[in-house]
């Protein structure tokens, strides 16, 4: 067989060339001894694998399954509780037990199925949960003590003496606990997301799907046609059925051909379709590069779709359910289809004789075929007495198989003949069926759920799945391949049809066309050992009927108890058998008893999958300013805010301390001048004849009077009278206002407005826009900062202090004609401007600012330094509008306006917002010069017990003051504003801080304001 | 979730935000004699419906249109769309 890569990463099968015997093909030679002849795999050519350090050879086209079995490896793994060996149960994506791990070094994966993963030269695998090796496991002791293992041990156990739990049980329980193990290093590999539109979503390959897919696409209409498999057909390629006059796989190359060449049809392979969620949007997981060594240069390993689609058809097919019996796990132990795939599809035996153990007809058909492979198969056992001969082989009708034997892999099993006496049945392998379950899952994703057939006697999709999605052949059960041609085409053509679209049905040739006749048989009632119904889990019929005894008898209950289900395959084999004996047992019908909820994923998805690009530091963007590149050249060290990485300080030659450079930073502002980038700070542009009404609105504080060329501190508050935010807002022109908010709050501060605008005032004339990234914008502050300035501005602008006095706005020129913004406020309380030209004159500003303020030893200063001096001069912030704090607690009560309606204004007059007690923001020293003030500790009243219930308050902010060579804070305290001079403890339990401070007024530095105004 | 913007067409929901029940717009008067009793109702009382529910979306990276969405909160079934400001407008706000 070849394969042919795609430029949308899908494939196109095309059959092998069948009847070489590959026993005879060079290189694969002995080794393979399990290899039949045919298969859709490449003979001619030999891939070399790994496991468990052993060297083992397969071909293309192979699994790692089916390259081990014909490798006549059958142990793959050990269980996860009671480190049972085990082998395959199944072909695919539903495998509860063979679960390695594959690859080494960084691309080490761990839980990987060994069913799903494609073999390629040199693939290493590794076995799981099982030390020392897969043979000799120690933790397999668990086994003996089982009889205490069983449901709820934990819970029952664990529970005394308490103590004991954090440093005994917790441990040892992680110890066990998991299965592979992972590297511990950093995924190399890329992964992707990516968008899909279509009109017709059809999930699943199959003989279904394919039809659905033709009748869509001849109609025109944009399909995408996805299959977790590599290669589409379905079941179609683990069968020997004929189509028409081609034999299936035939089919199904001609089938994908035609789609292929249909631009309108994506055909994806490797891609499971994991969840549907709202209004037609479906996930998918494609793996891109899994089935190779490494991924191609630029291909990513994985990508996660989003689907948006019209309309959707499952056609998922159905998973064949096992029967519990005594022993039911020992390798070689196995679905019957699935024995049958390994047969047909990958030219592959388990075991050179088998046997078949059945329900229905459909196991019977695991016989013929391999039989007609050459393997020698024992005997079918069947559980009815009127079984059919179908097979040349014994049957033993009325028989049920009720142990095994075989410590590491199945040597024979025992049956319970008709008569009641007892036969042992030498094989290596035993293929299992008891009807099959249509694989509805994806049709309950949106809580609707499966509704029991009990022609079938299994749930089909319900009527209240995934508005839009159908669903059609196995998967609705319709279990007949004619069936699932037919209801494939007919449910496509009806979902176009609602679409407006017209398509006609294709031309169904003969197929195979059985009745189903499922009648169910759910677990053999001989025996005393266990029967397992969760093979990942561990979970026996045992535990389910603990379950039911000790009352926890819903579905959900009977989950968690016994984890039934929750294992990493979510139960895809097992979850029916369980709730089947539950129902048993209740003496409810199976559909009373009802499934449990099916929930997205489908199947595991790794969590580089589910990251994509956003990992490191692509997890969130990274706002840069546009003087960052100058900062960073001059030893600035950064801190994000929010998605912006700000200069937190700036390191000069010999500082070895943050604080020194902090320090000076802050000394130099005070004394001379320095240069701070704002660009950060939300800007957001309001204009309109209203545009003065409007912040009347928004802000606490009055605005409508305020004089065009002056700038006002404004406070924002949400309706509940809580701060909000802070900012200043000048106004440029009669309708033209300009509005700084902080930093962290500058796309909720906009939000909040646009609501306000749109859904309060929707008449206002009034327009908002962020200008945030419009503007780079530099606070100059300190005595020198109108000499600094003067020397860029265009002479034809006044900025003395009595052309620009203290709150001044203009729009001017600097640097000869470039327009700019000039405001005149101060954060650090010293005289100081900000300056705001548009964001592309950024770097050339700082640059131009450096370069001019050499002659006054103008400094870079960052956002520490700015925080020093802002607690300084008693200004709230971020620390303290911590979304408890109203205007009064912060000092500013007289500024709500009482004479206007604002947000917040009526709410803020509430009782509980004025006591006389209430929180007051205070400034705060150590008593003894050498303790500091600790933002976050608490203060009580000196002497007081130290509780809650004495609480007087808490420090929201501190620092080390160069000016005042201490520790300073500020916070808030009951009454503060009445309380200066007395001295409080400030106390941690949690840190056993307990210093004296003393309550000041918040202003350290020039509480008269004159060097502001200056 | 695919919101059908009034103006815009179907948009993913991952565009908008969330803020929540559209009796927001509904912003009493302060000057009423009982405006404490009502904004204390309005900034706290909710309607918590099992069932079909006006709620107010922001289309923040979109082109920030406030919109009302009626929205049935047991199966995200969208059954209307609509411009905040239409609505407000409406319900008798102006200026």
């Amino acid at each position: 067989m070849t394969y042919t890569n795609r430029a949308d990463g899908s494939q196109i099968n095309q059959p092998a060339a069948s009847g070489v015997r590959a026993q005879s093909s060079g290189g694969s030679g002995k080794s393979q001894v399990n290899r039949l002849r045919g298969g859709q795999i490449d003979p001619q050519q030999t891939l070399s694998f790994s496991f468990d350090g052993k060297k083992y050879q397969g071909h293309p086209g192979d699994t790692l399954a089916s390259a081990l079995l014909a490798n006549n490896v059958r142990l793959m793994g050990r269980s996860f509780k009671y480190h049972r060996p085990r082998g395959v149960l199944t072909s695919g994506s539903a495998e509860p037990n063979a679960l390695v791990e594959l690859r080494t070094g960084a691309r080490q994966e761990p839980n990987t199925r060994a069913t799903t993963a494609e073999l390629f030269d040199g693939l290493v695998a590794k076995s799981q949960n099982r030390s020392p090796s897969l043979k000799y496991d120690f933790m397999a002791i668990n086994d003996r003590f089982s009889n205490f293992l069983t449901a709820g041990f934990y819970y029952k156990t664990f529970m005394w003496p308490k103590a004991f739990w954090e440093k005994l049980y917790e441990p040892i329980i992680r110890k066990a606990a998991g299965l592979g193990s992972l590297s511990f290093e950093d995924d190399p590999d890329e992964y992707d997301k990516g968008f899909l539109h279509c009109d017709l979503l059809i999930v699943g390959g199959g003989p279904s799907g394919l039809a659905a897919a033709l009748t869509a696409g001849r109609a025109g209409a944009r399909v995408i046609l996805a299959d977790e498999d590599f290669m589409f057909g379905g079941r179609l390629n683990g069968e020997t059925f004929d189509i028409g006059d081609q034999i299936g796989r035939e089919w199904v190359a001609a089938a994908v051909a035609e789609l292929h060449a249909m631009p309108n049809v994506r055909c994806m392979s490797r891609t499971t379709i994991n969840g549907a969620f709202d209004h037609g949007i479906y996930s998918a997981v494609e793996r891109v590069s899994d089935h190779l060594p490494v991924p191609p240069e630029g291909k990513p390993r994985q990508i996660l779709w989003r689907i948006y689609t019209k309309r959707t058809l499952l056609c998922a097919g159905a998973i064949e359910r096992p029967i519990a019996f005594e022993n039911n796990d020992r390798p070689g132990i196995m679905l019957a289809s699935a024995m049958r795939d390994y047969a047909n599809r990958w030219a592959v035996t388990a075991a050179q004789k088998v046997a078949v153990f059945t329900n229905n007809d459909d196991g019977h058909r695991t016989a013929v075929d391999l039989i007609a492979k050459g393997v020698k198969v024992a005997a079918v056992i069947d559980t009815r007495t009127d079984a059919p001969r179908i097979a040349d082989c014994e049957l033993l009708a009325g028989a049920q198989v009720i142990d095994t034997a075989g410590r590491l892999g199945l040597n024979f099993v025992k049956v319970r003949l008709a008569d009641g006496t007892d036969r042992n049945i030498e094989c290596g392998a035993l293929g299992v069926s008891g009807g099959w379950n249509p694989n509805v899952h994806l049709s309950s994703h949106q809580r609707g759920r499966p509704v029991w057939n009990d022609q079938i006697a299994a749930f089909v999709p319900g009527p209240d799945g995934p508005p839009g999605l159908t669903a059609a052949g196995a998967a609705n059960g319709d279990f007949s391949t004619a069936a699932a041609l037919k209801t494939g085409s007919a449910q496509a053509a009806a979902a176009l049809s609602d679409l407006g679209m017209k398509a006609s049905t294709i031309d169904l040739p003969e197929t195979e066309d059985a009745q189903p006749n499922q009648t169910p048989f759910w677990y053999v009632k001989y025996g005393k050992g266990r029967a397992w119904i969760d093979q990942q889990n561990d979970v026996t019929v045992k535990d389910v009927k603990l379950a039911h005894q000790e009352n926890y008898r819903s579905v959900e209950h009977l989950k968690r108890y016994t984890t039934l289900g929750m294992a990493t395959d979510q139960g895809k084999t097992s979850n029916m058998g369980g709730l089947a004996i539950m129902a048993e047992l209740t003496g409810q019908s199976i559909p009373e008893t009802g499934t449990t909820i099916f929930r997205p994923p489908y199947s595991p998805v790794p969590m580089g999958t589910w990251g994509g690009r956003a990992r490191g530091k692509h997890f969130h963007p990274t706002r840069e300013t546009p003087s960052h590149k100058w900062a960073v050249e001059n030893g600035a060290t950064f801190v994000e805010v929010g998605n912006w990485l700000r200069a937190q300080w700036f390191t000069k030659p010999g500082e070895t301390h943050w604080r020194e450079s902090v320090d000076r930073e802050v000394r130099a502002v005070r004394e001379s001048v320095g240069v701070c980038d704002v660009t950060t700070l939300g800007k957001i542009d309001v204009q309109g004849t209203d545009a003065a009404q409007f912040l009347n609105k928004v802000y606490a504080n009055a605005f409508a009077k305020l004089a065009v060329g002056k700038t006002r501190y404004g406070l924002m508050l949400r309706e509940d009278g809580v701060a909000m935010d802070d900012g200043t807002t000048a106004r440029l022109s009669e309708h033209h206002f300009v509005m700084t908010t902080t930093t962290a709050n500058a796309v909720n501060v906009y939000r909040h407005m646009e609501f306000v605008r749109q859904c309060l005032f929707p008449d206002m004339d009034v327009q908002l826009i962020s200008t945030t990234e419009a503007w780079a914008q530099y606070a100059v502050a300190g005595p020198n900062s109108r000499k600094l300035l003067q020397k860029i501005v265009d002479p034809e602008f006044d900025i003395s202090n009595e052309g620009f006095e203290f709150m001044a706005c203009r729009e001017i020129t600097v640097c000869g004609g470039l327009r700019a913004r000039l405001f005149r406020i101060s954060f650090s309380g010293e005289m100081a401007f900000e300056l705001a030209v548009p964001t592309r004159y950024g770097d050339a500003l700082m640059r131009r600012l450096m370069e001019e303020g050499k002659e006054f030893d103008v400094v870079a200063y960052g956002t520490e330094a700015l925080g020093v001096m802002r607690i300084e001069k008693g200004h709230a912030a971020g620390n303290e509008l911590n979304g408890t704090i109203n205007a009064l607690n912060l000092g500013m009560g007289r500024m709500v306006s009482k004479k206007k309606d604002s947000i917040g204004s009526t709410m803020s007059e509430r009782e509980g917002m004025n006591l006389p007690d209430a929180l007051n923001m205070v400034g705060f020293k150590p008593v003894n010069s050498a303790d500091k003030v600790t933002a976050g500790g608490h203060l009580m009243t000196k002497g007081s017990p130290v509780d809650a219930a004495h609480d007087q308050g808490y420090v929201t902010s501190a620092c080390y003051s160069p000016i005042l060579n201490s520790s300073i804070g500020l916070g808030f305290l009951k009454d503060g504003a009445n309380r200066m001079g007395e001295i409080v403890s400030l106390v941690s339990p949690l840190t056993d801080l307990n210093v004296d401070v003393e309550v000041v007024n918040p202003q350290f530095v020039d509480p008269e304001g004159v060097r502001v105004r200056a | 979730m695919i919101i059908n913007h009034p103006l815009l067409g179907p948009r993913d929901a991952q565009e908008f935000t969330y803020l929540g029940d559209a009796s927001l717009i509904d912003r009493p008067d302060w000057q009423a004699e009982d405006a404490q009793q009502q904004f204390y109702e309005y900034t706290y009382l909710r309607e918590n419906p099992a069932g079909e529910h006006r709620e107010l979306w922001f289309h923040e990276a979109g082109d920030r249109s406030w919109l009302v969405v009626t929205r049935n909160t047991l199966t995200h079934e969208i059954s209307n769309v609509e411009m905040a400001s239409d609505v407000a407008r409406a319900r008798g706000r102006s200026k």
